[in-house]
C-alpha cells in the first residue's frame, strides 16, 4: 500500500499564485472525506482570509479501472459493470451501453422496449434529481428536503424493484431490448407514484423555491457564462441554466424521445438558483414524459428477434434445436462485433454520457471509453469559484451535481 | 440478601458495569459520515425517512473521525483511496469498530483489477460483512445489529489485552 508523501509546496507552484509561496495565503484541503464533496473528491483551496483564491480539484480517489475490466468482459457480460458507473443513474448508464453495442453490430430494438426504456430511464432522472435535491438540501441545512426527497426516490427504487429485482443495479436494459416484459403490477405502481408526484414537487418549491434564506444562498453565487461552459464542454442542466438550448433528448432523438411532447427548460442566470429552478423544472418535464410513455405503450416483444445477438426465450429452447444451439453459443462465446469503432450518446441527468466502442471482430470490446458529464462538468468549478467564500463552495459545488463514480470510472 | 430485598420495591436494577458501558456503546454507536461509491447512496437510504436508522440510536453521522467509534466503508477501496482511509481509522478514538458494506468492500466485488483493494481487510480490520452490491438498507441494519451483539457480548478484560 502506498504511504501519504508529504510535499513541499515547491512541488506545485504552477496550481497555486505567487502569495502562497510567502505564506500569504493558506492552503487548505477539503476532502477526500468531506460531507459535502459527494464523494471522495479532494479539493486544494488557496484562501485569502475565507475568500477562495485558487481551486485545485484532485480526482482519482475511485478509480476503479471500470473501462479496463469491460475489455476482458464479453459485450453481454460488461453491462454490468455500466450500472456502478454512474451510480445514480444506473439505468441511463445501461441504455447508453446498449445504444452503443445496438449501433455497433446494428441491432434493432422492437417499439414497447424502446418505450419502457424511455420510461424508466425518465424515472431513474427524477430518482437522480431527489438525490441532487435532498443532498443539497442537506448541504444548505434544509434537513427536510432529504427526508422528502428520498421518501418519493424509494417509490421510484421500489418500480425498479419491480421490473428487474434489484433496487439499484438493475443491468435491466440488454442489448436488443430490455431483460424481460414487465410484470402486471407495473402499469399500478407507475400510476402511483405520477398521481402523488406532481404535489410533492410543488411541496418541494414550497420549501425552497421562495425561501429567502435558500435565496441568500444561491442567488448570483457561482455564475457561469455560456461561452465558458461550452469551452469546458459542461453539458446537462448546468449548461441549460447559462443558456444554452441544447439538450441531446431534442438535438439528437433516440429510444422515439421524438414523438414525446416535452420542453427543455432554459434559464440565463446561469448561477447556483437558475440550476436548482432548470432541474425542479426538468422533474415535471420527465413527469410528463413518463405519463406519456406509459399511457402509449405498445403491445408487442420486448426483445429483437436477431437471434445472433440475442438469447431466444426459455420455451423455444425446448423444441427448436436452433434455438438450443443459438443459446450455447451466446452464453459461452458470445456475439461478434465488426472492427469498427462507434460513439453514442444520451442525455444523462447530469449531461451528455457518451460511450466510445471499438470491436475487433471478436465477442469482446477492444477499447471502451466513457465520455462522462460529471468529469466536464467538474473541470469548470474551479473557475467560478473565485472570489466567492468556502461556505459557498459547498453550495456550487453541489449545483453542479457531480457523481465521483462518473468522474473517476 | 439481595439489595433488591432490603430496598423494597424501589425501582433499582443490579447489573455489571460491563454491561452498563456496553449497553450505553451500542445505543449511542456515532458512524462517520463517510461514503465511497453505490453503497453509499445506499446508507443515506438507511438513514432517510423510510428505514430510519435512528431507531437504534444511529441517527448522527458524524463527519470527523475524532468523533466516530463506527466506520461503514461503504463502497470500492481503489489504491489511491486506502492510505486516506487507513489515516481516517487511525484517528478514530478506541473502541472503535468497522463494517464493510457491500461485495466491493468486502471482496472486490465485480471488480477484480488493478485499481481495487480485493477486500478492505487489507487495509483496515473488518468486524462486519454486509454482503450485497449494494446491500439493501435493511442488510445494513442487520449488519449494525450484528456488531451490537458483538459489543454486548465484549467485557473489560478483551481491552485490556489489546492495548496491553
Amino acid at each position: 500500500m502506498s504511504q501519504i508523501e508529504e510535499v513541499s509546496i515547491a512541488k506545485f507552484k504552477h496550481l497555486v499564485s505567487e502569495r502562497a509561496l510567502t505564506g500569504e495565503t493558506m492552503l487548505l484541503n477539503m476532502g477526500p472525506q468531506h460531507p459535502s464533496t459527494h464523494g471522495v473528491l479532494r479539493l486544494l483551496l488557496e484562501l485569502d482570509g475565507e475568500v477562495i483564491v485558487n481551486c485545485i480539484p484532485d480526482v482519482g480517489f475511485l478509480h476503479t479501472g471500470i473501462e479496463k475490466n469491460m475489455e476482458a468482459k464479453t459485450y453481454q457480460k460488461a453491462e454490468v459493470m455500466t450500472d456502478r458507473l454512474d451510480y445514480m443513474n444506473p439505468l441511463g448508464n445501461n441504455l447508453a451501453y446498449c445504444m452503443a453495442v445496438e449501433k455497433l453490430v446494428d441491432l434493432d430494438v422492437p417499439a414497447r422496449a424502446q418505450g419502457l426504456r424511455v420510461l424508466l430511464v425518465e424515472l431513474q432522472r427524477i430518482a437522480s434529481h431527489l438525490v441532487w435535491l435532498g443532498t443539497s438540501g442537506l448541504d444548505l441545512a434544509a434537513m427536510s428536503m432529504f427526508m422528502y426527497c428520498f421518501r418519493e426516490r424509494e417509490q421510484i427504487l421500489d418500480i425498479f424493484e419491480l421490473v428487474s429485482g434489484q433496487r439499484m443495479m438493475t443491468t435491466y436494459f440488454r442489448p436488443g431490448g430490455v431483460w424481460r416484459d414487465v410484470p402486471v403490477e407495473f402499469e399500478k405502481a407507475v400510476r402511483d407514484f405520477t398521481s402523488i408526484f406532481s404535489k410533492r414537487i410543488d411541496e418541494y418549491e414550497k420549501l425552497l423555491t421562495k425561501n429567502p434564506l435558500f435565496i441568500d444562498r444561491t442567488v448570483g453565487l457561482g455564475k457561469l457564462d455560456a461561452s465558458v461552459a461550452l469551452s469546458f464542454g459542461v453539458t446537462g442542466p448546468p449548461l441549460r441554466a447559462s443558456g444554452v438550448d441544447w439538450d441531446l433528448r431534442k438535438a439528437r432523438p433516440y429510444m422515439g424521445y421524438e414523438q414525446y411532447d416535452f420542453n427543455v427548460p432554459v434559464l440565463k442566470d446561469g448561477d447556483v438558483y437558475a440550476r436548482y429552478l432548470v432541474r425542479i423544472q426538468e422533474l415535471r418535464e420527465s413527469l410528463k414524459i413518463v405519463d406519456q410513455a406509459l399511457n402509449k405503450l405498445p403491445l408487442g416483444p420486448v426483445r429483437s428477434a436477431n437471434r445472433k445477438f440475442v438469447p431466444p426465450p426459455r420455451s423455444e429452447i425446448g423444441v427448436d434445436m436452433e434455438a438450443l444451439i443459438h443459446h450455447f453459443k451466446l452464453w459461452t462465446e458470445g456475439f461478434s462485433a465488426p472492427k469498427a469503432s462507434i460513439y453514442s450518446a444520451i442525455e444523462s441527468p447530469r449531461g451528455e454520457l457518451g460511450v466510445f466502442l471499438e470491436g475487433d471482430g471478436g465477442p469482446k470490446p477492444y477499447r471502451i471509453h466513457m465520455r462522462t458529464p460529471s468529469f466536464d462538468n467538474l473541470s469548470v468549478l474551479s473557475q467560478i469559484v473565485k472570489g466567492h467564500l468556502v461556505a459557498d463552495l459547498v453550495a456550487i459545488l453541489s449545483s453542479i451535481d457531480i457523481v465521483l463514480g462518473d468522474i473517476d470510472r | 440478601m439481595g439489595v433488591e430485598q432490603k430496598l423494597g420495591n424501589m425501582g433499582v436494577v443490579t447489573t455489571t458495569l460491563e454491561s452498563v458501558v456496553n449497553w450505553g456503546r451500542t445505543n449511542a454507536m456515532w458512524p462517520m459520515l463517510f461514503g465511497l461509491a453505490c453503497c453509499a447512496i445506499e446508507m443515506m437510504s438507511a438513514q432517510a425517512a423510510n428505514y430510519d436508522m435512528s431507531r437504534f440510536g444511529m441517527e448522527i453521522m458524524r463527519a470527523s473521525p475524532r468523533q466516530s467509534d463506527l466506520m461503514i466503508v461503504a463502497g470500492r477501496v481503489s489504491k489511491k483511496m486506502g492510505p486516506v482511509l487507513r489515516r481516517l481509522y487511525d484517528q478514530m478514538p478506541e473502541p472503535k469498530w468497522v463494517i464493510a458494506m457491500g461485495d466491493c468492500a468486502s471482496c472486490g466485488g465485480v471488480f477484480n483489477n488493478y485499481a481495487i483493494f480485493q477486500g478492505v481487510d487489507e487495509v483496515v480490520p473488518v468486524d462486519v460483512f454486509v454482503a450485497g452490491c449494494p446491500p439493501r438498507p435493511e442488510a445494513l441494519i442487520h449488519g449494525v445489529m450484528t456488531i451490537h451483539e458483538k459489543v454486548k457480548g465484549e467485557s473489560f478484560k478483551q481491552y485490556a489485552e489489546k492495548y496491553k
